[in-house]
């Protein structure tokens, strides 16, 4: 398969997963707004989210201060924000359109679809468009599985898929472990609880982790299913894995292994040797730094293994 | 059929199959066969207009319609001119002995701006500069073709043949079983063993084949992608080819493979910064010297163009005449040369009767049609003509053919062309088919996609 090909199919399926991710974080934004608390306290509410989407500086620079329907704006619609769910829409549509004949008609349906939809719609109802999002990119994730050949092609939309995946989770709960709470006084507190609650929500494992540990919301537990529970679908752990996975299928199809593998291999063995007292102990939020580079450079490993092609 | 004349034979079997119809079911029927090409995806732009830049290219349900008869004299003379064209730039190249015996005047060769001094004394594999060759043709009776120009680079437009083709199939199954048309489906099979017939020499064993395409922005992406997905070939940009040594590579997620054959759909000043425009992103660095080493081959060859424009075109008869000894077939448009001063003087005094042409313009863009011209138009193109007499060449208005179209009023009589699609390798092959476009206002002769005209799919009817 070209280099640009596969460099294109990987693309498209890391910006669907940016665009859920958006849609995530402002449903948490949403529901967090929503408890009562002070003017004040909604504002930082808000920031963090914009810190944890790492769009904070271009909102300032255009909005100022938070404020839900500016928001709204530069985090949905907003197409000179490259990470709003237009934009994630829109390029992922770009580089699907530049590789057509790489995947099914039903994948392309289901992204052409939502793109052709997204001009449609208008702000106002950030649940729905929030929504409407998830269903999207839950479509087309869909189509990938039942309809693409698992061939290399489908390695690199995985790849795509898990590498976003695993960087968006470490984000999110970082900007709910640090910038909400610079303090450990205040963990364990009624506000705290209810944010967790929302954190869980939005990355749909709230009802999971009841399943999962049962009883009470404690950071630790919390901590241990977005990090290390490997049944959880946007752990970490389970991320890294099935990055490393799908890099040993093209190892294994190409007949040759490349610094990605070995990268994949270190990021997945130091995963999963980890003990979430250890990690708590010695700071979360260095640790989620630490995996954030990581993950960054092993994505940037793939890429000059098989992306850009020689030299 | 034609203007004032009753429907011919072969269209018989259609215009009753229509009647059943009737207009009701056919605007059904139109409307599905929209739904049916937005859904896949084929679209083309217009450069330089805004709007939508993946647009619909009209598409009439009614057939235009050959008998084998027709259609086999119609060959010969395209295959005829197609191997003229190959003659003529293979020995421009070479000694020029058109120029030498004085048929051919040596400006008109030598200072073109297609002429490719690089190439000169090259010879690519078989020959052939011209590997696909576009003639567009008009009819103007029973017996008589026009050819109104030759596309001897890069002609576009045959996915619009094969998608034509497949929607018809899908949509009036029973039409094709009354009625044996001859099939097309084989001609990406055809295109591929074409290309894979000039390998260059240090080619060992199997061709790897690409479709070089400027990019998706490209109006004509989507053929190029349709063409590749149909070969089975890869469909590369510039950025994905490099050369190393004397080969050409391009980069997989496997490692660089070689590549041999590439039919580029770019213009040649893109093809290598470093021989050509070295401002163009879209070419390949050092592509020019594999290619003149016989490490890879170029379909079209550079320099091909030469033969294609229009003042050239003039001249195509007596290469006819020159290298192969025989008497066209296919007759050209009488023209008038502006260049020389009888023509110059009898065009501006006829400006109101002739169709005016830039000798390099192409797609219906900067013409001059005199008949439905205003006078302030013709004034202004006069003028235009006297600046630079050189760059224009004039034709009569030909009675064109028409055929029956479906239009808002029902059926009705619009204008034709015809661009069938010449393959020539090792062997020249002709596909049974063509593109052939119509002209969907009424009285209008201008069928360029660009400016309101449509596409039909085209039968050749099995005796």
């Amino acid at each position: 398969m070209l280099s640009r090909t596969a460099e294109n199919l990987y693309w498209m399926t890391r910006y669907m997963e940016r665009a859920e991710t958006m849609a995530r974080l402002m449903t948490v934004g949403y529901r967090i707004a929503l408890m009562p608390s002070s003017g004040e306290g909604t504002r930082s509410d808000w920031g963090s989210i914009l810190t944890a989407a790492g769009v904070e500086e271009g909102y300032a620079e255009k909005y100022g201060a938070p404020e839900v329907g500016a928001i709204e704006q530069y985090l949905f619609f907003d197409r000179e924000n490259p990470s709003s769910i237009a934009s994630c829409f829109s390029r992922a549509r770009d580089n699907a359109r530049i590789v057509r004949t790489a995947v099914t008609t039903e994948v392309w349906d289901a992204l052409n679809g939502a793109y052709q939809d997204l001009k449609h719609l208008r702000p106002g109802e950030l649940p729905k468009l929030c929504d409407w999002t998830r269903r999207q990119t839950q479509l087309m994730r869909g189509a990938i599985e039942g309809t693409q050949l698992h061939q290399d092609g489908y390695d690199f939309m995985s790849l795509g898929y898990y590498l976003e995946r695993a960087d968006n989770t470490a984000r999110v709960l970082d900007v709910k472990y640090y910038v909400l709470l610079p303090t450990t006084q205040r963990v364990g507190g009624s506000v705290d609880n209810y944010q967790w609650i929302t954190l869980l929500r939005a990355l749909s494992a709230h009802r999971s982790f009841h399943w999962t540990y049962g009883g009470d919301y404690v950071p630790s537990k919390i901590a241990h299913f977005l990090i290390l529970n490997t049944t959880n679908p946007r752990a970490l752990l389970h991320c890294s894995s099935e990055v490393s996975y799908h890099l040993n299928r093209l190892a294994r199809a190409y007949g040759h292994t490349t610094e990605a593998q070995s990268r994949a291999r270190a990021l997945l063995g130091r995963l999963a040797d980890a003990r979430i007292e250890e990690i708590i102990a010695e700071g979360l939020h260095e640790f989620l730094a630490a995996f954030i580079a990581e993950n960054g450079d092993l994505a940037q490993a793939v890429a000059d293994s098989y992306l850009f092609g020689p030299k | 059929m034609y203007k004032g004349e009753a429907i011919r034979d072969t269209y018989r079997t259609l215009a009753e199959w229509a009647d059943r119809l009737g207009p009701g079911d056919l605007a059904a029927k139109k409307a599905e066969a929209e739904a049916l090409f937005r859904r896949i995806g084929i679209t083309f732009a217009v450069y330089g207009e805004g709007g939508d830049p993946e647009r619909l290219i009209p598409f009439d349900l009614i057939p235009r319609v050959f008998t084998a008869y027709e259609w086999s004299r119609l060959e010969r003379g395209v295959k005829q001119r197609a191997e003229a064209l190959n003659a003529f730039i293979r020995d421009i190249y070479d000694r020029a002995e058109i120029v030498r015996a004085g048929r051919v005047p040596a400006p008109l060769v030598f200072r073109n701006v297609a002429y490719e001094p690089s190439v000169a004394g090259f010879r690519p594999p078989e020959g052939v500069f011209s590997h696909i060759v576009g003639i567009d043709l008009v009819r103007t009776s029973a017996e008589e073709f026009f050819v109104l120009e030759d596309n001897c680079r890069t002609p576009s437009g045959v996915s619009y043949m094969l998608e034509n083709r497949e929607i018809m199939m899908r949509m009036f199954p029973d039409l094709f079983r009354m009625m044996r048309v001859a099939p097309i489906e084989h001609y990406p099979d055809q295109l591929r063993r074409t290309l894979a017939s000039v390998a260059p020499v240090r080619c060992d064993g199997e061709p790897t084949i690409v479709v070089l395409t400027p990019g998706a922005f490209n109006s004509a992406y989507y053929e190029h992608s349709f063409l590749a997905d149909q070969m089975g070939v890869e469909l590369v940009e510039g950025q994905d080819l490099f050369v190393e040594g004397d080969l050409a590579f391009m980069r997989t997620t496997r490692g660089p493979q070689r590549v041999d054959v590439i039919y580029r759909r770019i213009d040649d000043p893109f093809l290598d910064p470093l021989h050509f425009r070295a401002e163009s992103m879209l070419g390949v660095p050092g592509l020019m010297s594999v290619y003149l080493t016989g490490g890879v081959s170029l379909c079209s060859a550079p320099g091909a163009g030469v033969a294609d424009d229009k003042a050239v075109y003039t001249y195509v008869p007596e290469m006819i005449r020159f290298y192969l000894g025989e008497e066209p077939i296919l007759k050209n448009v009488p023209t008038w040369r502006c260049s020389e001063a009888d023509d110059l003087a009898y065009v501006l005094e006829h400006l109101s009767e002739l169709v005016v042409k830039e000798v390099h313009g192409s797609g219906g863009y900067g013409m001059l049609v005199g008949p439905a011209a205003s006078k302030a138009e013709i004034e202004a193109y006069a003028d235009r003509v006297r600046a630079d007499p050189a760059d224009f060449i004039a034709q009569p208005t030909l009675s064109l053919s028409t055929c029956p179209t479906f239009v808002d009023q029902g059926l009705a009589p619009r204008h034709v062309d015809l661009r069938p699609y010449c393959l020539v390798g090792r062997q020249v092959s002709l596909c049974p088919g063509g593109l052939t476009r119509v002209a969907l206002r009424e009285g209008s002769l201008v069928v360029n996609s660009s400016q309101g005209g449509g596409v039909k799919d085209t039968w050749v009817i099995a005796d």
